[in-house]
């Protein structure tokens, strides 16, 4: 690591990190001041920086409005129940392939890739129309099903992934210990794949977290997400740019602060095997 | 209990055949030994008696049980492997009950055989440690000592040495032979290592491209090998090979000498090979002499230490004629 590299350099580089990264914020930025704003003030013709009058109102409406907290609780069901669901079908599934491989193991892993090239719009209609016919339309249960097999290509593919960096003879010894497959699953490979198991479950977490198109469309009322619960503020009839920006604040700010004390984990995670 | 039968058992990868037909008979408290060059399908002749591979055919029999489609985690064998595959997210305490743990053995039981192995293995000290924080040594006693607490019907080595410096090797060497001796468990052993062969074997099965070339005592495959691989295979340094009109002399395609097996003196003797010395190794103990014979090619001789030679001396070697090994055509010894 002991490279040369000049003074100007370095400054440059920090500057255009700096640059990229407060971009990359701006929007978040905005929100966040803007949610503290009156509705006059956020749409102002000449656009403040920060709030003139500090308001906490919008929080209030939003929460009169359409309940945070019931939308709250159907987001962490939904994107919990989805991951930990996808990890048990996950698992083995990603063990047959790491160490069980057939010669269409290789196509497998390629055509799950497929489905998520393919535009979920593609599928709306069947699906809506077998929800319908389930009864599964605006359910828990129905959204945690449609988020786990939307996600479950790349759990799959994650998992598969860092079960490829363990070496096989300590599952062949596990095998000679005694250890029938459920042992050797949950004994030997679980806990040593943990960093990649724990990146793998809040990656997905925070994917079905933010997930937007089946959340709406699949649900109205009672099933609602965070995703729906900022969507219905989109309206364009009234003032809405302040309780809109309220309600974005509230949606993000749990995956947000999940994100932060995760985030050493999660970048781990995401390089693991690429630094060994 | 312990012994183990293969019957016409055949391994093929895909289209690759490995193993092309092999019978052997290990008897129960028996060492033996799979050696033979890299490749010739010793690891995968072991994994399939331990269950790690699937037979392509033939049977496999554990104490006469036909064993050949049970799971590794049934056939009550153990293994240790080369790269030593401990649990690398268990202590030393963890990896060696962890077999226990398996068969649901009960705490005390698990707790005695553990503090036992670990004083028989010199492991008491590190029973907190992970793997990780143990040396090369340290490691292989782990895996013979999670080996051990099973009880196994059979203790199954693959190249459990290779990865020790040479020092610590014979150590092991001494300590795995002592283990056998007080288990008196069957154990195969696989090795390229033709010195741990001959010092740790009842018998040896010497592989060559999947084919048993010859299954004997350690001193049978040195004294009546039974064709031309085996007789260089075993022995160090290897024996010497003489084709054309002197093998025709004793009615062979070919024969074979020993580097033991020579006079060697530095005038003319009557029917003796005449050669230049070119590298002498010098052991101390021994030397070996790589010499230039007329007509005949490189040769080994093996000296005692105190005569010495240098390059390009003149020499005359007799061999033994008691001890010249012959071969026909197909390298059959006769
Ligand atoms: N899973 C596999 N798929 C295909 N070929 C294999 C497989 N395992 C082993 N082979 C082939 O089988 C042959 C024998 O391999 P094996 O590992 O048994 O050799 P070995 O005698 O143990 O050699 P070494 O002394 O180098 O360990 C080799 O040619 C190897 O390439
Ligand atoms: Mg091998």
């Amino acid at each position: 690591m002991a490279r040369n590299v000049s003074v100007q350099t370095r400054i440059g580089f920090t500057i255009a990190a700096w640059a990229i990264a407060l971009l990359l914020f701006s929007p978040i930025l905005w929100v966040l001041l803007t949610a503290f704003k009156t509705e006059a003030e956020a749409i102002a013709s000449s656009p403040t920086f920060f709030p003139q009058t500090f308001t906490l109102e919008n929080f209030g409406a939003v929460q009169d409005r359409s309940d945070y907290f019931k939308h709250a609780f159907n987001s962490i069901v939904v994107s919990v129940g989805s991951t930990l669901l996808g990890l048990i079908i996950g698992i083995p599934a990603a063990w047959a392939m790491a160490f069980a491989p057939t010669k269409r193991t290789k196509d497998v892993l390629m055509w799950m890739l497929s489905t998520k090239m393919m535009p979920a719009v593609g599928v709306l209609i069947p699906i809506y129309l077998i929800f319908r016919d389930l009864r599964l339309l605006d359910t828990l249960q129905g959204l945690t099903i449609i988020m786990t097999l939307i996600n479950l290509p790349i759990i799959i593919w994650m998992l598969y992934t860092y079960f490829k960096e363990i070496p096989v003879d300590i599952l062949e010894a596990a095998r000679m210990d005694g250890a029938e497959l459920w042992n050797e699953i949950v004994h030997v490979l679980v806990p040593m794949a943990v960093p990649g198991i724990a990146s793998t479950l809040l990656l997905n977490v925070i994917l079905a977290w933010n997930e937007a198109f089946w959340t709406i469309t699949l649900t109205s009322g009672r099933a609602g997400t965070l995703t729906a619960f900022i969507s219905s503020f989109s309206s364009p009839q009234g003032l809405f740019l302040a309780k809109l920006s309220a309600a974005s604040l509230l949606a993000i700010a749990p995956i947000l602060l999940m994100g932060w004390f995760s985030q050493k984990q999660l970048v781990r995670g995401l390089t693991f095997g690429a630094v060994k | 209990m312990g012994s183990i039968s293969l019957k016409n058992v055949k391994k093929s990868f895909g289209e690759v055949q490995i193993i092309p037909d092999i019978s052997l008979d290990i008897k129960d408290g028996e060492f033996v030994v799979f050696v033979g060059p890299s490749g010739c399908g010793k690891s995968t002749l072991l994994r399939l008696i331990a269950g790690l591979e699937d037979t392509t055919a033939g049977t496999i029999l554990l104490d006469g049980e036909d064993m050949t489609k049970a799971p590794p985690a049934r056939r009550g064998l153990a293994m240790v492997f080369q790269s030593y595959a401990l649990y690398p997210h268990m202590t030393v305490r963890d990896n060696i009950a962890f077999p226990l743990k398996m068969a649901k053995a009960s705490k005390e039981e698990i707790d005695k055989k553990v503090e036992y192995a670990a004083r028989t293995l010199n492991l008491s000290s590190y029973l907190d440690r992970r793997p990780r924080a143990l040396s090369g040594g340290q490691r292989q006693r782990v895996a013979i000592g999670r080996a051990i607490v099973r009880e196994p019907k059979a203790f199954l080595f693959d190249e459990p040495l290779s990865n020790l410096d040479a020092a610590l090797r014979v150590n092991m060497r001494l300590e795995i032979t002592e283990l056998h001796q007080q288990l008196k468990t069957t154990m195969i052993y696989v090795t390229h290592d033709q010195v741990e062969a001959m010092t740790m074997a009842d018998r040896i099965v010497v592989l060559n491209a999947g084919n048993v070339e010859q299954f004997g005592s350690p001193l049978d495959l040195y004294k009546k090998p039974a064709n031309r691989f085996v007789a260089g295979f075993i022995g160090s340094p290897k024996m010497n090979f003489v084709d054309g009109p002197e093998a025709a002399k004793h009615n062979a395609h070919s024969i074979g000498v020993r580097p033991e097996h020579f006079k060697l003196s530095k005038t003319a003797e009557a029917g003796t090979w005449k050669g230049k010395v070119g590298v002498a190794e010098q052991l101390g103990s021994d030397t070996f002499l790589h010499v230039h014979v007329d007509g005949l090619g490189l040769m080994t001789i093996r000296t005692d230490g105190d005569q010495t030679f240098s390059h390009g001396d003149d020499v005359y070697l007799t061999p033994d004629q008691t001890r010249i090994y012959r071969f026909d055509a197909a390298g059959k010894a006769i």
